[in-house]
């Protein structure tokens, strides 16, 4: 029941903070003052008491897209442990369920763009589909190296096995794993260096653009969905670079959260002190990605 | 086993008499549909029956034919295959019946669905045959009839280039198979299949199936008939072309590996590097392609990499003792066969109604088709989603086996097939990225947003007959991802005949993956409740409240137009530009130059570079050097004559030669 509600409850609460704590670490570092670190949750409590606006073009599917997609998001959530307790659903190859769940959202959201029939949510989608095609080998093949690395095919145990031991002696591995897993997760939640989120030129943005015509509810499961996307592969990179000791602890799940607000705060001051790669650089990011998760591969095979 | 005579016997005569009734069109129709359907269905009994453990008695007579009997049977490897060549070959002929109507009086409908029928009944005795002879028999029977059902509109020049494209293609790949069979029936002179022996030659025998069954399948570089052909038949003949009748090359594949016995690690590499090249490539070439049909037909070529890919994981598990992983691969490569039947069958079928009702297939002409054509949107959606690998669809069920077995390659503290493993886990997840991308560009520009001409805007939902055969295949789609801790046990009897591991080890491996596709199962009904109380709280939300209606938002541009919604091509250019290498897209036009700019025009093309840097090199050289011996066809009678006698002579000596050094 405990482990319900850490799972499950507590991220459903907290997700929305992330993007709080993001904002207000670049205000402080530009010296604003900023918006509220509860903005999120005043939106979305906004959103879900405003009517709707939908463009004539649309149809069905732009109604479902959002819907898909938080549904999607709610699921993989339930693979996700934290703090060393098991996550609900876990079993032998749940991180591939988890992969393609965000697929099943990205792959509705986009649609949902498409079905606007705008062209600027159009150039968002196709740049949205062409980038996760290449995060998705870099986050498998990642994780691939960590399932070597514990010996065990399930997040749950993955991340659960994963000791202050085997980073004693496989730190230059798991280095380029969360190096790798940090550049999704940049990727994923559209933030700097790949997609700028404050950006206000609809031409150069990514994620923002497909879901300008979105309002409403409907706006509000997409923010939702978008937190809680932010805090899955969060709480994936927290847990490789700070491992546990193998056991449920109440201190393992106050390191685990403290690591949450790090990166919130880590992923503020990266938005702070660069700006986002043109667009035909991301993929060389990317890139980048899947050869760290490749590297660690080489390494993690030749130790064994 | 007498359904499958009886079976064969319903779709030839059903076939024979829409033929000879065609001038009644109604009759005539009902003939080769009812033959269809009704053939279909007896010939799925035994294959039921065998797939639940069931044993089915062979028939084996004595015939004719040189070396070896005329006998069928059915274990579970062709049990599995029987299946679908069943299931989409009687719900494309329902759809075609409906089809066809609009190719009245421009070709005999009678002829073609004879053909469609003998396709059928020689896929039918292909997979069942036990004998070389009659193998190859039906094999030969199943290209001609295909290659008539492609040239059925015969009229249209793009129609025949794509008929002879295959003829040939079809007939290289026969001339390897020949070779095969040939070493094959060599050491113990019988074409029967109990009595097949590799002889030492295993590995010449495997790669002359690799290219002679390649070919059939797609395996890139041979798959170059496979865009050529799929778009120029008739889209229910496209739907049983590449849904099934390829797949009889991953059948013949496996069966070859079968006879082979205990396989070299090598074979697997060679499968696993054809399967990722197949399938990264063929989707790539897919994402540049404007005709929709062609699209589809590329990813036909990709969805065989990802079963070659699943089958190569199994023979690098043989071969190195690794049960576990055998299992994995080749459950999740026969799955994969089965399921892209059901969900590729979908797709062209959607395509089809999509030119039914707008008559064309190019993509960027498309649009908006969703609220003129629901049910058929509503399908197609589901099969982009299932081909795309994802939750809780077919698609996802059979790469997760592969996936999982991988993981499993890689997490072994035994380690071994780590390496052939990663290269699978990375290629599928590059190939699934990469069709979700197609997907969503395929079912967004034809069916979302607005229509982007007159084609498009007149559209209309098709008739009855042509939606209830959607409707049945996105059902297969459903169930067989939903219900895969069911359906995946099934694949025991299949699994152990292409193995040679007893029934019982891989039951208990198959066994061993219920608890993960029983949990997939549980995300699927947790992720179908959220979506179901999602709904419910939007319902509530809104009810009462202010549901307004504008245009889509520009940027405060007043006055849209349809076309200046983003294409197909634009959306797909990124990712053509990025693998430009292997692409070679051709641009023409005029850039936008000015202030005021006058027209501007932009067409791209993107060759198949085997097809144009491979294949039209390698056939122009043979002409040149036939070119060469045309001074021997000079038509002078007399020396003619004296070419044979002199061959006469030649045979002679050679023939004659050992008995007279024998008897020096």
């Amino acid at each position: 029941m405990t482990a319900l509600l850490v799972n499950i409850l507590l991220p459903l609460i907290l997700a929305p903070l992330l993007p709080g704590i993001i904002n207000r670490t670049k205000a402080v570092m530009a010296g604003r003052k900023g918006q509220p670190l509860f903005q999120l949750y005043y939106d979305l409590w906004k959103l879900l008491r405003k009517g709707a606006v939908y463009s004539r073009t649309t149809s069905w599917v732009f109604r479902a897209g959002p819907m898909v997609a938080l549904a999607a998001v709610l699921t993989a959530l339930v693979i996700v442990p934290l703090g060393g307790s098991s996550a609900p659903l876990h079993f032998a190859g749940d991180l591939i369920l988890l992969a393609y769940l965000m697929g099943l959202a990205r792959f509705f959201i986009v649609l949902a763009a498409l079905d606007t029939g705008s062209a600027f949510e159009g150039m968002g989608a196709s740049r949205e589909v062409t980038f996760a095609a290449l995060a998705e080998p870099a986050f498998l093949l990642g994780l691939a190296a960590l399932a070597k690395l514990t010996g065990s095919l399930s997040l749950t145990d993955i991340l659960g096995g994963l000791t202050w031991q085997i980073w004693s002696f496989g730190a230059p591995e798991l280095a380029m794993v969360a190096a790798a897993v940090l550049i999704v997760f940049l990727t994923e939640n559209s933030r700097i260096p790949v997609d700028d989120p404050n950006t206000h030129l609809e031409l150069t943005m990514i994620h923002e653009v497909m879901v300008l015509d979105h309002s409403g509810p409907d706006f509000a499961f997409i923010l939702y969905g978008s937190a809680m996307k932010m805090w899955i592969l969060g709480a994936i990179l927290v847990q490789i670079v700070l491992p546990g000791t193998g056991a449920v602890s109440p201190a393992h799940l106050g390191v685990s959260l403290a690591g949450m607000i790090g990166l919130a705060v880590l992923v503020g001051m990266v938005e702070s002190v660069m700006a986002r790669l043109r667009m035909v650089r991301v993929p060389q990011l990317l890139l980048t990605a899947c050869a760290f998760s490749v590297l660690a591969i080489i390494l993690v095979l030749r130790r064994s | 086993m007498y359904f499958i005579l009886v079976s064969i016997g319903i779709l030839l005569l059903g076939g024979l008499f829409s033929f000879l009734c065609d001038h009644r069109q109604n009759l005539s129709r009902a003939l080769g549909v009812g033959g269809a359907v009704a053939g279909a269905l007896v010939a799925a009994v035994p294959a039921v029956i065998v797939l639940f453990g069931g044993i089915v008695d062979p028939i084996r007579w004595p015939w004719s034919m040189p070396m070896g009997s005329f006998w069928l049977a059915l274990d579970g490897l062709s049990a599995l295959f029987m299946l679908p060549i069943a299931v989409l070959p009687a719900l494309a002929a329902i759809y075609g019946g409906a089809y066809l109507r609009g190719f009245r009086g421009k070709a005999s409908l009678g002829a073609s669905w004879f053909f469609f029928n003998l396709l059928v009944a020689s896929m039918v005795l292909l997979v069942s045959a036990r004998n070389g002879v009659l193998f190859l028999l039906a094999w030969e029977v199943m290209s001609l009839a295909s290659f008539f059902l492609v040239t059925m509109e015969n009229d249209r020049p793009d129609v025949r280039q794509a008929g002879w494209t295959y003829l040939v293609a079809t007939h290289i790949g026969t001339a390897f198979l020949l070779a095969m069979f040939f070493l094959l029936g060599g050491p113990n002179n019988s074409m029967d299949f109990d009595k097949f022996a590799a002889g030492g030659q295993g590995g010449v025998i495997f790669l002359l199936a690799i290219i002679g069954f390649g070919t059939k399948a797609g395996f890139i570089p041979l798959h170059t008939w496979l865009p050529e052909a799929h778009p120029a038949a008739p889209s229910h003949v496209s739907a049983v072309m590449s849904g099934i009748m390829i797949k009889t090359g991953i059948y013949g594949l496996v069966r070859t590996l079968v006879f082979l016995g205990a396989p070299a690690e090598w074979w697997g590499w060679v499968l696993v590097g054809i399967g990722v090249l197949s399938g990264v490539l063929g989707v790539l070439l897919a994402l540049a392609q404007h005709d929709l049909k062609r699209l589809l037909a590329y990813h036909s070529v990709e969805n065989i990499g990802i079963i070659a890919l699943g089958l190569g994981l199994g023979v690098v598990g043989l071969a190195r003792g690794n049960t576990a992983l055998a299992v994995l691969g080749f459950a999740g490569g026969l799955l994969h066969v089965v399921n892209h039947a059901m969900f590729k069958g979908l797709l062209f079928l959607g395509a089809g109604a999509v030119v039914h009702a707008t008559g064309t297939r190019q993509i960027d002409q498309l649009g908006g088709l969703l609220k003129k054509m629901p049910w058929t949107a509503a399908t197609f959606l589901v099969g982009s989603a299932a081909i795309s690998a994802l939750p809780p669809l077919n698609g996802f069920v059979s790469e997760f086996l592969i996936y999982l077995g991988s993981f499993h390659a890689v997490a072994s503290p035994t380690g071994g097939a780590a390496v052939p493993a990663l290269v699978a886990i990375g290629g599928l997840a590059l190939i699934g990225g990469l069709a979700a991308a197609c997907f969503t560009k395929a079912f967004g520009v034809v069916f979302l947003g607005e229509p982007r001409s007159g084609l498009a805007a007149n559209a209309h939902e098709v008739p009855a007959a042509m939606r209830t055969s959607m409707i049945a295949l996105t059902a297969c789609c459903v169930a067989l991802g939903v219900l895969s801790p069911l359906v995946v046990p099934l694949l025991g009897p299949a699994v152990s005949s292409a193995t040679g591991l007893p029934l019982e080890t891989a039951r208990q491996h198959l066994a061993d993956i219920g608890r993960p596709l029983t949990w997939i199962t549980g995300g699927a009904v947790i992720l179908l409740v959220v979506l179901g109380g999602l709904a419910l709280l939007r319902k509530r939300l809104l009810a009462g409240r202010e549901v307004g209606q504008a245009g889509t938002w520009d940027c405060g541009y007043a006055a849209p137009t349809a076309r200046m919604q983003y294409t197909a091509s634009s959306f797909a250019q990124p990712l053509t530009d990025m693998f430009r290498l292997f692409l070679r897209t051709h641009r023409k036009g005029r850039q936008v130059e000015g202030l005021f700019p006058r027209d501007a025009q932009l067409v791209t093309h993107t060759p198949d570079i085997f097809h144009d840097g491979f294949f039209r090199p390698t056939f122009r050289g043979a002409g040149w050097l036939m070119e060469r011996l045309r001074w021997l066809q000079h038509g002078r009678l007399q020396l003619y004559v004296l070419y044979i006698v002199l061959t006469l002579l030649v045979l002679l000596v050679w023939k004659l030669e050992p008995s007279l050094t024998a008897g020096r």
